[in-house]
């Protein structure tokens, strides 16, 4: 069924069939939204047209009109508008959807494009797919056996180029299967901003360099790697690590910053291998930095605290559980939380900080903004800390207050949720006090704690972060923590519940059904639900905040 | 013998004629440029369209209809590009009029200016004609002090600079948009036509004219004469004079200036050139660049062509053909540059498409696929022929490839790699059917060293 027609939809005919379409598609678009493929390697939708590869070539064809009187000219045969079809191909990513625009992509001209062209990809290519990263999500694999011919008629001696150029500290270059479509040329002009990469040479020898005395070395380089349509833009971190089609995929978020860039965490038996990034036009298009991509490292860290410790003592969470209740007894409590945290992690804090009459304390963290995806706030969820309830107002940085309070004698017990007291206590701070530290990796906190609850990473479990759109995001569990990590909510429900707190679910979606009766903003809103790229939630209650983001890819402060 | 009419080559090679002011000025020089200034811009566009001038660079596009699409609205500055890359091998007719007669370029380039309110023309020239830059930037710096160029041009309110831009060296930058690249500071990659038609979005994203070399010179010419006298030379769709560049085997090669289309293949090879060699006989000719399809002696041409309004009946063998843009295109060849190629029977063609296809492959500016890999192929294919590997079946998959490569690539070198491939296996497909055995019987190697 053809959507009805809206003033600014144009109806294009794809291979026969109609579609409506927003005016000024180009036509690998148009056909998409008529369900048809056309095979491509240079145009990306988020880069400027360079139609180089010449993958896209189709028949296209528009309405005839008489010369003079501007009447449609119809078809005696069948009753229609005639068609004039354009003798020569044209390439689909550089034509734009004009009405009544007819394109046959299935056509003996397409079909002898497309085999041409793969044929002159393949004739340089080295065709090593058994040893090549790319095999398995490889452009030329793929066009190779959708519009190839199957066989090869090259019997020549095929260009001999550099096989590791080492073109920055995460990205290697292997030249043979470069296929000079020049998407990481343009990335690198138009995204990043860092214009470092052209070719030299010219012809068949055409080679894929960095500017003399430049490297890439952004950023964002890696993002260069993932829009390589072939094996010639490598990973240094993931080269020749792993099969990508043994890999899980898991739906993630970028935790460097209140941006939240989406992505995809790929793991195999509890491994992580790489994160890449997962598209989400709203907040950061196709693109992540590159320091995003090795948090997973985080996961496997030496440093892991796997033992549940009360006062040095292997033990249970109930145990661990029942002596912070006794710590709690006497009051003076304070509770650091984290814009580390999820939502849900920190409904459950400002739920416990109530119960004990806690002060809550919420260290900032501020860094540079670069404009693109990293945001100066690098707390992924200070504004789930707003909308949860566990602050009312920006954190500041450092703990200057609490170390005050210590000081003063009011705080006799800190709680501390994944943040490192020592970023603003000294060391006799912390011994003045007695401190319940539920974290991940070992640290001064952890060494000073009374009662250590190891919890597990953002990789390891599943919850929802607010970006600094007010966008509630969800990330998904990869892989499974460490023997003797405690899911953080099962540990801070459990603490909650021994020191007489109100009962509260640590299953996410049992505990959405309390969130969303107890929390405004989130009343629509259900985990079960929330889309892959998110749901902008209600941020007039905080509109009046002095936020520090600046500028980045989508949003406006 | 057919009298050639010197319009452009009025003054080449003339005894005691020399490339300065004075020269120029004693001969009447700058005198077009004087009337011209003191007329409507759009009186001279009308002048250019009345004469029918086609462009001499190789396309033959009309040069008025080139000026009409000039995108005037915009309010952006219009850029005249003066396109003196000549690289086609076998073309060397701009080289003599920058060399020896280069202001009535610059004239040619002023009249163009004036035209079409251009403020800064810029001369691109090729990288190997460094002296003809020299001599360039001589003669601008000559007409600037005399008030020819620069700010105010005759002592009128217009102003226009002319800059010489030298290339480093590639057959790409010809090419009308790759040259707007390089001129532009980047890699000659030419660009994707939509959107940037040079006419619209040229040099700087600017409106942009790009004519050859000589095709400015006819304009002098033209706004001299009047579009309609211009128009009476040569004959109708093909108009004026052009300058034929004949090189190989003949006895007399070299320049000669006819009317279009008033001298006949036959009559420029045996009567003006002296025709072959002693003991030899024309075996091939490619009439317009290397880039044209090959032509072959012997072949004959029948069917109707137009003359004026009316179709009339032809039947031509190859020597009766006129040297005109429409003739040379209707027996499925083109004038291209102008660049007539004479090879006799000496020549095997596989020899001779050995070389032609390594200096495309060695050209290719390696943007666009077919192109890139194409051409680096037909030459793999013809050095591996020529050095005793031929098979029978590689006439077939030279022509095969080829026919993957023209008209699938953002610019015309698709069609000029693949022209001369697709024409020297079709009208000499035994030669490549029986090359290895040829070679078998001689194995020298008559083409030269392949890059």
């Amino acid at each position: 069924m053809i959507a009805s027609p809206k003033p600014d939809l144009i109806t294009v005919n794809v291979d026969g069939r109609e579609v409506a379409v927003p005016k000024g598609t180009n036509m690998i678009e148009a056909a998409r939204l008529a369900g048809v493929d056309v095979p491509h390697f240079c145009y990306h939708e988020k880069l400027s047209i360079a139609g180089n590869c010449r993958m896209c070539l189709i028949e296209m064809g528009l309405p005839a009109v008489d010369p003079a009187t501007k009447a449609p000219i119809t078809d005696a045969a069948t009753g229609k508008q005639k068609i004039n079809w354009v003798p020569r191909p044209a390439i689909a990513c550089a034509t734009n959807a004009s009405p009544g625009l007819h394109i046959r992509t299935v056509s003996p001209l397409a079909k002898d494009c497309q085999q041409g062209v793969m044929e002159f990809l393949l004739t340089n290519h080295p065709l090593d797919c058994p040893i090549c990263d790319q095999a398995g999500e490889c452009k030329l694999q793929e066009q190779a056996t959708g519009y190839g011919r199957g066989y090869s008629r090259f019997i020549e001696q095929k260009n001999v180029k550099p096989k590791r150029t080492v073109l920055g500290p995460r990205v290697t270059l292997d030249d043979e299967r470069c296929i000079l479509c020049s998407r990481c040329v343009r990335f690198c002009k138009e995204i990043a901003k860092d214009d470092v990469l052209g070719f030299t040479d010219r012809g068949s020898a055409s080679t894929l360099t960095c500017y003399p005395g430049r490297k890439l070395e952004n950023n964002y380089s890696l993002n260069t790697v993932d829009i390589c349509p072939v094996g010639a833009l490598t990973s240094t971190d993931f080269r020749f690590k792993m099969r990508v089609w043994f890999l899980k995929k898991t739906p993630s978020l970028d935790a460097e910053s209140s941006v939240g860039a989406n992505t995809v965490v790929w793991s195999r038996e509890g491994v992580i291998y790489r994160i890449t990034p997962r598209r989400n036009d709203e907040v950061n298009d196709t693109w992540m930095s590159d320091s995003g991509r090795l948090l997973y490292r985080a996961v496997a860290a030496a440093d892991r605290l796997t033992a549940i410790k009360v006062d040095g003592v292997d033990g249970t969470l109930e145990a661990a559980a029942t002596a912070a209740a006794w710590l709690f007894r006497t009051g003076g409590v304070a509770l650091v939380g984290s814009g580390r945290s999820s939502v849900e992690e920190q409904f459950v804090c400002a739920r416990l900080a109530a119960k004990l009459s806690a002060a809550v304390y919420l260290p900032s963290r501020a860094g540079e903004g670069d404009k693109l995806l990293i945001s100066a706030d690098r707390n992924p969820n200070t504004r789930g800390a707003l909308v949860a309830g566990l602050i009312a107002a920006l954190p500041a940085p450092g703990l200057a207050e609490l170390a005050a309070a210590i000081d003063a004698g009011r705080v006799a017990t800190v709680i501390a949720i994944g943040e490192d007291l020592a970023a603003g206590l000294s060391a006799a701070q912390l011994a003045r006090v007695s401190l319940v530290y539920v974290g991940t990796h070992r640290n001064a906190t952890s060494d000073a704690a009374r009662i250590v609850v190891p919890s597990l990473t953002m990789f390891e479990k599943s919850g929802t972060f607010v970006n600094q759109q007010f966008r509630l995001q969800k990330f998904s569990a990869a892989v499974p923590g460490p023997a003797g990590a405690t899911d953080d909510l099962v540990a801070l429900t459990r603490i909650m519940a021994a020191a007489g707190g109100a009962a509260l679910p640590a299953e996410l979606n049992a505990l959405w059904t309390v969130l969303a009766a107890e929390v405004p903003a989130l009343a629509t809103a259900l985990y079960r639900n929330l889309p892959d790229t998110g749901l902008l939630l209600d941020r007039t209650p905080w509109a009046h905040l002095p936020f520090v983001e600046g500028e980045t890819l989508h949003f406006k402060p | 013998m057919p009298e050639q009419r010197r319009l452009i080559f009025q003054h080449i090679d003339e005894p005691g004629y020399t490339p300065d002011l004075a020269c120029y000025l004693r001969q009447g020089g700058y005198a077009v440029l004087r009337k011209a200034v003191q007329r409507k811009p759009e009186e001279l566009i009308d002048e250019v369209k009345k004469s029918g001038l086609r462009g001499r660079g190789g396309a033959g596009f009309p040069c008025g209809v080139k000026w009409t699409l000039v995108d005037r609205k915009s309010g952006k500055p219009i850029y005249l590009i003066v396109n003196a890359d000549e690289s086609e091998p076998g073309t060397f007719k701009d080289r003599h009029i920058i060399h020896q007669d280069p202001h009535q370029l610059i004239e040619g380039i002023m009249i163009t200016c004036f035209a079409n309110n251009v403020r800064q023309a810029y001369i691109y020239i090729r990288g190997e004609f460094p002296h003809g830059a020299a001599i360039l930037e001589r003669a601008i710096a000559e007409a600037r002090a005399a008030n020819f160029t620069g700010p105010s041009v005759l002592g009128t309110a217009y102003g226009c600079e002319i800059y010489v831009h030298r290339g480093a060296g590639a057959y790409i930058c010809g090419e009308e948009t790759g040259m707007i690249e390089s001129l532009e500071g980047k890699r000659p990659y030419p660009r994707i036509k939509p959107p940037y038609f040079p006419a619209v979005l040229g040099l700087y994203q600017c409106p942009t004219i790009v004519n050859n070399v000589e095709t400015l010179c006819h304009v002098k010419h033209i706004a001299d004469m009047g579009g309609e006298a211009y128009a009476r030379i040569g004959t109708p769709n093909n108009t004026g004079t052009r300058i034929l560049c004949v090189s190989g085997h003949v006895q007399r090669p070299g320049y000669y200036e006819f009317e279009v289309g008033k001298v006949t293949l036959g009559q420029l090879l045996n009567e003006v050139c002296g025709g072959p060699l002693p003991g030899r006989k024309f075996k091939a000719v490619i009439p317009g660049g290397s880039s044209a399809k090959v032509l072959k002696f012997g072949e004959r041409y029948k069917g109707k062509r137009k003359v004026g309004a009316e179709m009339v009946d032809y039947d031509w063998g190859l020597e009766d053909v006129p040297m005109d843009f429409d003739s040379l295109a209707l027996i499925g060849s083109m004038g291209g540059s102008g660049g007539v190629i004479v090879m006799d029977d000496s020549v095997r063609m596989v020899d001779a498409l050995a070389n032609i296809n390594a200096f495309y492959a060695h050209e290719s500016c390696g943007q666009c696929t077919p192109c890139r890999e194409g051409s680096q192929w037909m030459k793999a294919i013809t050095t591996r022929m020529v050095r005793g590997g031929a098979r029978p079946e590689d006439g077939a998959l030279l022509k095969s490839v080829a026919d993957q490569i023209a008209g699938r690539t953002i610019c015309a070198f698709g069609e000029a790699c693949a022209w001369p491939t697709q024409s020297f296996v079709q009208k000499f497909p035994d030669e490549f059917k029986a090359y290895a055995e040829t070679k078998k019987a001689d194995p020298d190697s008559r083409a030269f060293e392949l890059a």
